[in-house]
């Protein structure tokens, strides 16, 4: 493949391409690592609109892209930062206040609905949630599903085992598949064709990945594609499957990239405070999205001896050491 | 006898529920510092395992989320989310996970809510949601709670049910089509409840010191059966070392 092959664009030209007002969208990572932070500051800053938004546990990047106003209907399962955020605090917010749709399904629903997009399936089984008001809740009712044909018409649907009592398994949940208009993962190392490797666990990276009609890929490092060839073990996301590379260094900042950099935790503890008053969110919309026009540009305004700070340790894959409170 | 703090004793008290060989499924905080203590303690052949897909990970430092980079180092798998809810819905390796969990709300039998308070369309408050707590409570053998002892926390109705313990009764989870298995005992700031294999209802078997069955069931809101309770055995010096040295010496969590 020559340079003409190349799908490196820009993260505003990415955005501006694959993300339009109402898409249905999904971000990798969990709670506070490996978000695509860096694509989800170029969504709030091009004022995207009414996205439906498809998470399991991604945290940080979800609750900045409520807080934003970018998000019309969420599906979810946990909405939380670890300690820096037991509930998120924007999420809670719009949810108390009505702000926007939203449903509940476990992290393992969520897991098989974007391996069953994935695979090319509409539906897989379970036994989570028999029993439970996820079952019985429905954040969307069934005359809004029937009108809008990116909603299955139910939520999810208990069925009597097909195959009597083989594998001593009488009900099973059968969760309906995603297919989410675009997904946005971020990776230590891709190629310029979009060949991938995540290092450290992958969550539901690499099945939210291959679910999405498009994906963007935001990568710490543009590699040859020798260098991930010569140990295709370790990669997890073919070219075919990516529409954009995107190279951003940092690009999951202020949430952890293993083998790189930790989540900062001065800067989450400020997004607490800020996130907790709508006057200082507004504040901090301006200063650090708005105000910075790349994400380069929000990392200047950090100081650069946090930032080398977080640095990871070689050995551990984490900063060693960090102070943490 | 050495002093030690409510959080020791009820960490301790959850190091005494694994056993040698129990896949560990935890969350962060006293939890993860439990199944921590239980290794160098009462099950040095346990696994610690989160949900994330990190296996028998090595923790020098406290991770504050599950995921957190610190579960990712040294670890005997790096799985995904797919592969850890897998292993628990296994019908092998399930079997061997205990899992440990909290919620906002706990009925008499076990069953959790950590989705909201209010109507769930417009909640009073909203909490984090299920995560893999769900998952968790559907599938393995047993589970420990932690949880504070409040009226508004024991409650007798759930605002959301999120979690399956016992359903309602003995015949409660076949009836729901729910694996065997299901919450076996509760860890409070007070005392310890279990539930009874007959009735699978919530009674309590020991309170702290310094604390009486009646006023543990004052901050409650439904009634359990306080006959059999005993005083809980403290923490020994033994337990407390391991768990203040080995585990936690920067006391992060303690």
């Amino acid at each position: 493949m020559g340079a003409s092959h190349t799908k490196v664009i820009d993260l505003k030209s990415a955005i501006e391409t694959y993300v339009p007002d109402g898409a249905h969208i999904s971000i990798g990572g969990f709670t506070i690592n490996r978000n695509p932070m860096a694509a989800v500051y170029e969504i709030i800053r091009q004022h995207k609109k009414g996205l439906h938004l498809y998470a399991h546990s991604n945290g940080q990047g979800v609750d900045e892209l409520i807080g934003a106003g970018c998000v019309a209907r969420l599906e979810i399962a946990y909405a939380g930062s670890g300690r820096f955020a037991p509930t998120c605090i924007r999420f809670r917010k719009a949810i108390e206040r009505g702000d926007i749709g939203f449903e509940d399904y476990s992290n393992y629903q969520m897991t098989l609905r974007f391996m069953a997009g994935a695979m090319g399936v509409p539906f897989l089984p379970t036994r989570s949630g028999l029993g439970t008001d996820l079952i019985r809740q429905w954040g969307f009712q069934k005359t809004e599903r029937q009108n809008d044909i990116k909603l299955p018409d139910e939520k999810l649907v208990v069925l009597d085992n097909p195959f009597g009592t083989w594998a001593d398994t009488p009900k099973v949940v059968l969760v309906p598949a995603i297919n989410p208009d675009v997904t946005i993962i971020h990776v230590q190392k891709a190629d310029a064709d979009g060949l991938s490797r995540i290092n450290g666990l992958p969550f539901v990276d690499v099945e939210q990945a291959k679910a999405s009609r498009h994906l963007i890929v935001t990568c710490e490092e543009l590699v040859d594609t020798d260098e991930l060839k010569s140990d295709p073990d370790r990669n997890q996301v073919p070219p075919f499957c990516v529409d954009a590379v995107v190279h951003v260094p940092w690009g999951a900042f202020p949430t952890a990239c293993f083998g790189r950099y930790d989540y900062d935790p001065a800067y989450l503890n400020h997004y607490k405070q800020d996130a907790a008053d709508d006057i200082r969110y507004k504040k901090y919309l301006q200063n650090f999205i708005y105000g910075p026009e790349t994400h380069e540009q929000l990392l200047a305004k950090i100081n650069p001896a946090q930032l080398d700070a977080i640095r990871a340790d070689e050995r551990t894959g984490y900063a060693t050491g960090l102070d943490r409170r | 006898m050495s002093e030690y703090t409510l959080r020791e004793m009820m960490t301790i008290a959850a190091v005494r529920e694994i056993n040698d060989g129990d896949i560990v499924f935890c969350g962060t905080g006293i939890s993860m510092l439990a199944a921590m203590a239980a290794k160098h303690i009462s099950a040095p052949d346990s696994f610690i395992f989160f949900e994330t897909g990190a296996i028998d990970s090595k923790l020098e430092e406290v991770p504050l989320a599950v995921g957190d980079p610190r579960v990712m180092y040294w670890t005997a798998v790096n799985g995904s989310l797919a592969d850890a809810f897998a292993t628990m819905q296994n019908r092998f390796t399930g079997r061997q996970v205990v899992g440990i969990m909290g919620a906002a709300q706990i009925d008499i039998y076990g069953n959790l809510n950590s989705t909201s308070i209010g109507d769930y369309h417009r909640p009073k408050v909203r909490f984090p949601g299920s995560g893999g707590a769900c998952d968790v409570a559907s599938f393995v053998n047993r589970t420990i709670i932690f949880m504070s002892l409040e009226k508004r926390k024991f409650v007798r109705t759930l605002d959301y049910f999120t979690s399956p313990g016992w359903i309602d009764g003995p015949e409660g989870r076949k009836k729901t089509g729910l694996p065997d298995g299901g919450p076996s005992v509760v860890i409070t700031n007070m005392g310890i409840f279990r539930f009874s294999s007959d009735s699978r209802k919530m009674y309590l078997d020991s309170y702290y010191p310094d604390v009486t069955p009646d006023r543990i069931l004052d901050n409650m809101e439904f009634v359990v059966d306080v006959v059999d309770a005993v005083p809980t055995r403290p923490p020994s010096d033994n337990e407390l070392q391991i768990l203040r040295e080995k585990c936690d010496p920067q006391r992060l969590i303690l």
